[in-house]
């Protein structure tokens, strides 16, 4: 892992901690990101950590950018010692997989897509050696995600999932983007899966749906009315599959206010993950369900 | 008392100096796209310069005034009148109760910043009056004015007939000149691409709106031969989604650079060849669609000169205004 940091203009220092996505990468940069936010340094005003990056955003009247550059680099070795654990939580999103709304979508921008002939699903499963798009589909949602950074549109989880890089799933995003996604997709691109949380624009591959809001403006949703924005960094999240009957009861429930998520908190610690992926992740589990 | 909102315009939405703090959740700074007419604008009718105004692009609203205000409207070149009479760009005019606001054909910009005395009076959220579509926020509802809004203001009145010396209007050039720090993921790029860039001359695509402006004309960007790094997808303009920088420049697939603006996406899976410096983002906001761009490479002091000369010339308004 080599760490390059670079000027966004003369107004953002951009930090790449590795060039590929690890959980090593993410905790690195996390904690980086917080050093730099603990250091109050004079004219910054913005900290945006990322997937294996993080962004500074500052005004270089207030603070040279030499001398903003030489700041955040003293505080690498922070990083570096910092405990790669933390305390969050695991929370269960209900997946309605294959469902109308987004195949809907699928078809609808076909020609933007690597097989035209098929469907996002049926093209992920071949191309990560899946007999089946049913298998494919347990592929994703028997084991957990960590939520690696939040953003692209408001409050839009990345995730990279608790496995092996071998058992990891990759697809390439769409050939061209597409102009519309239908809101509380669930997406795929690169090795990260995602949740748009608002409609719109979007190159990752689409699997399904969630009746879950995470983006809440108006703040009327029940477990949104602290904040608009659901995710942050570190939260780990459990797909559960449903069907349809399963997706209206949860959308119902949402309107009228009933619906809580199922979440515990836990922690997570990456060396014990390194060390034993399977047994971590049974412990997530079992935490998430006694809650 | 309200502005009556006869006609909207193309996409006129209310904007201040934007929302910072929210960019690592995805939600951006937002705010006029040209800071120096909007701040201008408010200077002219006695406003805090980071009062919300209202900014119309490629064409103007048609406003009824329900209460006596001063206005001043800056930017794009738009010949306006107050109820059929032509009135001056640049320089504070009085409206009268029961009167209209209405725009002629765009000339010259593409965007307008129109100031109220008191400011635009809508709620804010997350401490920003900004519009910002996608996430709902700010403006009117979270969204552009529509036919039959009406719009609260701040009320009192200022001073009419103050006026920007005309050397001080900031407006790009035709050809632009939009100066670039290189940086980010330029190492991505053969040297032969890099010069390329700036070589060619580009022009402004259709796509070019408040989260990113789209170019194109130049050559085919050309990438270093790597193997791509894990997660980060297979095409060498992919890199492991990141941070945006506001002005970053992308190109996907190394034909169509994308500048973000102030709606910029706060990051992505495309690599970023550097950024536009601070001073020249407010001329962003100016380019029509075919204006043909040149991208000119500077250095760190060169944009620290520059960003000096654009404060320079805000400074200059205020004291030619005190």
């Amino acid at each position: 892992m080599k760490t390059r940091y670079t000027f966004g203009g003369d107004e953002h220092i951009y930090v790449e901690m590795d060039e590929e996505m690890s959980l090593d990468a993410f905790f690195k940069s996390l904690s980086m990101s917080n050093a730099v936010r603990e250091a109050d340094i004079p004219g910054v005003t913005e900290i945006c950590p990322a997937n294996a990056s993080f962004q500074v955003k500052f005004d270089p009247d207030v603070t040279h950018p030499d001398e903003m550059l030489r700041r955040v680099q003293e505080l690498e070795h922070k990083a570096e010692s910092a405990e790669k654990r933390m305390t969050t939580r695991i929370i269960e999103i209900p997946v309605y997989y294959q469902d109308p709304w987004t195949h809907d979508c699928v078809m609808r921008f076909r020609e933007r897509h690597q097989d035209p002939e098929g469907t996002d699903l049926s093209y992920a499963a071949r191309i990560n050696g899946y007999d089946s798009v049913e298998a494919f589909i347990e592929a994703h949602h028997s084991q957990p995600w960590f939520v690696s950074m939040v953003g692209f549109v408001a409050g839009l989880p990345f995730l990279y999932q608790l496995v092996d890089r071998d058992k990891q799933l990759e697809v390439p995003k769409y050939l061209s983007p597409r102009t519309d996604t239908p809101k509380h997709t669930v997406g795929y691109g690169g090795c990260f899966s995602c949740i748009y949380s608002v409609r719109g624009a979007g190159g990752y591959q689409m699997f399904g749906i969630t009746p879950m809001p995470i983006y809440d403006p108006e703040q009327k949703t029940s477990y949104l009315k602290d904040f608009m924005v659901f995710f942050r960094p570190g939260d780990i999240v459990k797909w559960k599959p449903i069907d349809r009957a399963e997706y209206d009861r949860i959308e119902a429930a949402v309107a009228d206010g009933s619906y809580a998520p199922r979440i515990a908190e836990v922690d997570f610690d990456l060396e014990a993950f390194n060390a034993d992926m399977e047994g971590t992740n049974a412990k997530l589990m079992e935490a998430l369900n006694a809650a | 008392m309200p502005l009556k909102i006869i006609k909207p315009g193309l996409s006129t939405s209310v904007q201040d100096l934007g929302r910072p703090g929210y960019f690592h959740l995805g939600i951006p700074i937002g705010g006029a796209m040209d800071r120096y007419a909007l701040r201008a604008a408010n200077m002219l009718v006695g406003n805090d310069e980071g009062a919300a105004g209202l900014e119309a692009v490629f064409m103007g609203p048609e406003i009824e005034f329900t209460e006596d205000a001063t206005v001043a409207v800056c930017g794009a070149d738009m010949p306006m009148m107050v109820d059929g009479e032509a009135v001056e760009p640049w320089t504070s005019f009085d409206v009268k109760s029961g009167q209209t606001l209405s725009f002629g054909f765009l000339k010259t910009g593409a965007r307008i910043y129109i100031a109220v005395s008191g400011g635009i009076a809508t709620p804010p959220d997350l401490g920003s009056r900004s519009t910002y579509p996608i996430g709902s926020l700010g403006g009117v509802e979270g969204r552009p004015i529509a036919e039959g809004d009406v719009i609260p203001i701040g009320g009192g009145a200022g001073k009419a007939g103050r006026s920007v010396p005309a050397e001080l209007r900031r407006g790009p050039g035709n050809p632009a000149q939009l100066r670039v720090l290189p940086g980010l993921y330029w190492n991505r790029l053969t040297e032969a691409a890099g010069k390329g860039f700036f070589e060619d001359t580009w022009t402004v695509a259709p796509e070019a709106d408040r989260m990113g402006y789209r170019f194109r004309g130049g050559r085919h960007l050309e990438f270093v031969d790597r193997e791509q790094p894990f997660g980060a997808g297979a095409d060498p303009s992919n890199i492991v989604d990141g941070c945006y920088s506001y002005g970053s420049i992308q190109v996907p697939g190394g034909t169509e650079p994308i500048v973000l603006h102030r709606d910029a996406v706060s990051g992505g899976g495309y690599f970023t060849l550097g950024a536009i410096i601070s001073a020249d983002m407010d001329l962003i906001g100016q380019l029509q669609p075919n204006t043909p761009v040149n991208f000119v490479k500077v250095d760190m002091e060169q944009s620290l000169a520059a960003r000096a000369e654009r404060k320079a010339g805000l400074q200059k308004i205020r004291d030619a205004l005190a």
